[in-house]
């Protein structure tokens, strides 16, 4: 059989996809792109040191010239944080359909109200100084106060649900009626996710996140902005938001260790079906030791990224020390839900049988083989990133820098 | 469960083109703008001269200020995928996840980063290295394009994947055939290029207004004269992509191409509507007299346009529903009927097959997969109720496709003459005038495109497979309607300000007093 140039080129591609990470089983693609997923999302949470920086923009800058240093700081990155949380989506989409089927068509507020206080930002950046900007400058920084103190506790409210569950049923028959066509998957309640907010143990996950997000912010500007003033206020600020930041991280954790969770049955009589486990997460961290190792190491340096410029004067590393350590420690919080006792990582009060495990409700294997492929490109992404922020951060931010 | 509320789903539909079409309110404009201000920039580099470098910044400012507005309606619009089409991200998840996520990793972060360093770089970084931050950053804009554009033709062209009965869903099954799917390569063409035909458009317009007021001529002359290289051959490419698209619909989605030309009855070597007036209130499935109140019809162009064939058949909207026309396999076509039929099987065939699977009855479970897997071709069609659901909006498909094309025509006429004019457009003021009105003629052209596409297929969310009424996402049909409200006024206050910064910064007019080089 002969065969034409584009029937080579499918060929040749559907042997590449299928051969190469052949030895990769389909669990091990589940989980590895679970752990994309979830480094994708500590990625976020350590660029929310944008949102933290503009909550703080009018508290630590006194004169317009101080504003205008923080404002460019936080400017030139705020595309990065903009593009993680899109990522972010588009991998989730990717690789656990059922997730976004489930998560979005049915919290259906709380994305809205994510979605929509990231649109603000967006357009806040560029417009702000611009003249003829129709609302004027006060009411472009609202919406950055605003992105930066909803979108840090609104996230970490959604991915506390992530822990302690929300309210949902997945019946996939649904769609095979003819006469009359259902969703695969619905909310139980009629607050569509904003229910979430009355579970606490979600909220102190939002509010940790809303002050690690400031502190960091506090780090970036000490590194980023030159400006004794600044430096002087943001060191005294500095204790008290690390306070604030550990009492709601604390308190959080102490909620999640001891939080039931659901576990798929490995029990003779109930194998397969999804029941309860009291104290999952611990015992997840016990299983799986280098999630624990992952922890410990993130919050050790995260603690010495907060500490270092209050220890050391004239330090200005501290956020790379604390970046680090957030991405760790946010990676091994996440991991615990989808890497454990058959990864339940979004599990249902409503019908623990609907929860959300890696096995039902991931892509199918070629589609994560094809993908895991394409995350071949992420060190090169990585390194051009870095090349980047080098490039353009080569010495900090100043008045000069403003004109 | 409660069946869905018919009205949830007209404004799940009415909220996602009321974000679909405000986004591409602002693309087409980052992906023509950021072309020509590469060119510009390119121009800089190699000349040395700080004429174009003052022509590209200027030009940059206002592409800063349309890619904001761009990116934020873009968020949206992914995430209500899931939001308000949550059956359709299950149903094709699989296979429409890829792309997306392909999308976020190779080219958003591309824009992203590059964007910062063409933005804040000019004075930290070399000319060269500038030069290449402003091309990754609009080919990073660009391949965003194409693959949320390989999504879209996948829409409308499923190939490259199989029906899994087991998990409810489509599984891809060949990347390449999703990826270089004809649909998507010709899709991707005639989208960019009808973008640089925008930007042109926009740089033309902008400029001929300096001429109008006697204001950086210079300036002027030069944006024109590039921008219209620009326009000139992305609008004879658009033409001619556009052809190739009409070739690929009349074979795979021939009830678009009916409702766009308002063809009732089809047949071999039909004439194309040029201009016409459509009679209100028509029962398109099955209309009683003639649907036009007039028309000026070219013989046979549209045999030619659809077939390439002055001769070739091409059904109409009766022929369509009635079936039996000779079909492309030389079969007799289907009715719609018949369609029906075959779809409420398959749709049978899944419920029987998964309750053979519980059962644990695994020949019935088998038989039941070989019944779908036959019948599965027309599965969506067992949604429907009536054949009439199988037509789609035909007088807003067909004025349309007249307004894009005509303004097509339209632009290459444009941009021949500007070239061919040169400085002598100055001497007559209606010319300037007439090209800065353009603009606006250049978003509605546009977006005319972008309805032809979606609303010509309608009830179909997946072509054949998934219409509307099965794609939607179960919420309280008043949640919709007030977030609908709110993206309304969100998005109307952002072009707004938008629309008057422009104009500020068009008033403002380039930094930059460099004259331009005499030796260009």
């Amino acid at each position: 059989m002969v065969l034409n140039l584009p029937q080579k080129l499918l060929l040749l591609n559907n042997c590449f996809i299928s051969q190469l990470l052949l030895p990769m089983t389909y669990t091990f693609l589940q989980e590895y792109w679970c752990f994309l997923v979830c480094l994708l999302g500590a990625l976020l949470v350590f660029l929310m040191f944008v949102q933290g920086g503009q909550t703080l923009i009018c508290q630590l800058g006194r004169t317009e010239e101080q504003r205008r240093m923080l404002l460019l700081a936080t400017g030139r990155k705020w595309e990065l944080t903009f593009t993680t949380l899109v990522t972010f989506g588009g991998a989730f989409f990717a690789s656990f359909p059922l997730f976004y089927s489930t998560s979005f068509g049915g919290a259906y507020w709380v994305w809205m109200l994510i979605l929509l206080c990231f649109v603000i930002q967006a357009v806040s950046y560029e417009f702000m100084h611009k003249r003829s900007n129709l609302l004027g400058k006060g009411v472009y920084r609202t919406f950055l106060f605003l992105n930066g103190v909803l979108g840090p506790v609104l996230v970490g409210t959604a991915v506390g649900t992530f822990f302690f569950g929300a309210n949902f049923v997945v019946n996939k028959v649904n769609i095979a009626n003819a006469v009359a066509p259902s969703a695969i998957s619905s909310w139980t309640t009629p607050w569509h996710g904003l229910e979430a907010v009355a579970d606490f143990r979600n909220v102190l996950l939002g509010l940790a996140v809303l002050m690690l997000a400031r502190c960091l912010a506090h780090l970036y500007f000490l590194n980023r902005v030159s400006d004794a003033d600044l430096r002087a206020r943001g060191l005294k600020m500095l204790p008290w938001e690390i306070a604030f930041f550990l009492v709601f991280f604390l308190s959080f954790v102490g909620c999640w260790l001891s939080a039931t969770g659901f576990v798929v049955s490995e029990a003779v009589e109930t194998a397969g079906r999804i029941v309860p486990m009291e104290m999952k997460f611990l015992n997840v961290l016990l299983d799986r030791p280098e999630l624990l190792a992952l922890l410990l190491v993130g919050v050790v340096l995260v603690l010495v990224g907060l500490l270092l410029p209050i220890i050391k004067s004239g330090s200005r590393c501290g956020i790379w020390w604390a970046g680090c350590g957030t991405v760790l420690t946010v990676l091994a919080l996440l991991l615990s839900a989808g890497w454990g006792f058959g990864g339940v990582y979004y599990p249902s009060l409503a019908d623990p049988q609907s929860s959300l495990t890696l096995a039902n409700s991931c892509s199918s294997e070629f589609t994560l083989r094809v993908m895991s492929v394409v995350s071949l490109f992420i060190p090169f992404v990585l390194l051009y990133i870095i090349w980047a922020w080098r490039a353009l951060e080569k010495r900090p931010i100043d008045s000069a820098e403003l004109s | 469960m409660e069946p869905i509320d018919p009205s949830l789903i007209d404004w799940s539909r009415a909220q996602f083109a009321l974000t679909a079409m405000y986004h591409w309110v602002f693309v087409p404009l980052t992906l023509g703008l950021g072309l020509i201000m590469c060119i510009m920039e390119s121009i800089y580099v190699k000349t040395g001269h700080e004429f174009w470098k003052g022509l590209t910044r200027f030009w940059m400012k206002l592409f800063g200020v349309n890619f904001a507005v761009g990116v934020a309606t873009g968020i949206i619009l992914e995430f209500e995928f899931g939001t308000n089409w949550s059956n359709y991200s299950w149903f094709v998840g699989d296979i429409f996840g890829a792309p997306l996520a392909v999308e976020g990793i190779v080219a958003f972060f591309l824009e992203a980063t590059f964007i910062a360093l063409m933005f804040f770089g000019w004075d930290k970084l070399s000319r060269g290295t500038h030069l290449m931050s402003t091309w990754m950053t609009v080919l990073g804009a660009t391949l965003s394009a194409w693959w949320i554009l390989v999504a879209n033709a996948w829409m409308q062209f499923p190939v490259g994947m199989d029906f899994n009965p087991e998990t409810v869903r489509n599984e891809m099954v060949s990347f390449a055939a999703v990826a270089l799917s004809p649909v998507a390569v010709m899709k991707f063409l005639h989208t960019v290029t009808s973008a640089w035909v925008l930007g042109a458009v926009f740089v033309v317009g902008v400029s001929s207004w300096y001429l109008l007021r006697g204001r950086h001529s210079d300036f002027a002359r030069a944006s024109i004269r590039v921008a219209s290289i620009v326009g000139l051959i992305a609008a004879i490419a658009t033409g001619f992509t556009g052809h190739q698209s009409a070739v690929q619909i009349a074979r795979i989605q021939p009830m678009k191409l009916a409702a766009a030309e308002g063809l009732v009855d089809g047949g071999q070597g039909v004439g194309l509507v040029g201009v016409g007036l459509l009679k209100p209130g028509v029962n398109w499935a099955n209309p009683q007299e003639d649907p036009f109140l007039f028309k000026v019809e070219i013989p046979r162009a549209l045999s030619i346009l659809a077939t390439n064939d002055p001769n070739g058949y091409v059904p109409g909207i009766r022929n369509l529903l009635e079936g039996g026309y000779p079909g492309e396999d030389g079969l007799p076509a289907l009715s719609a009927d018949q369609q029906m039929a075959i779809g409420k099987k398959a749709i049978q065939s899944l419920v029987t097959y998964r309750a053979a699977r519980e059962a644990g009855d695994g020949a019935a479970a088998k038989t039941a997969e070989e019944s779908l897997r036959r019948s599965f071709h027309y599965m969506g069609y067992g949604y429907l109720n009536s054949p009439e659901e199988l037509v789609p909006p035909v007088a807003v498909t067909f004025y349309s496709f007249r307004v894009m094309v005509i303004l097509g025509g339209y632009f290459v006429a444009l941009f021949a003459g500007l070239l061919l004019l040169g400085h002598r457009i100055e001497r007559v003021r209606l010319i300037p005038l007439g090209v800065l009105l353009s603009i606006p003629l250049a978003y509605l052209a546009s977006e005319a495109g972008w309805v032809v596409a979606e609303v010509g297929r309608q009830p179909w969310a997946i072509q054949g497979l998934l219409p509307n009424c099965a794609a939607v996402s179960r919420l309280a049909t008043s949640s919709v309607q007030l977030t609908f409200w709110i993206f309304l006024v969100l998005f109307t206050v952002l072009l707004l300000a938008e629309l008057c910064i422009m104009l500020r910064v068009v008033a403002d007019g380039p930094e930059s007093s460099s004259k331009a080089p005499a030796a260009e």
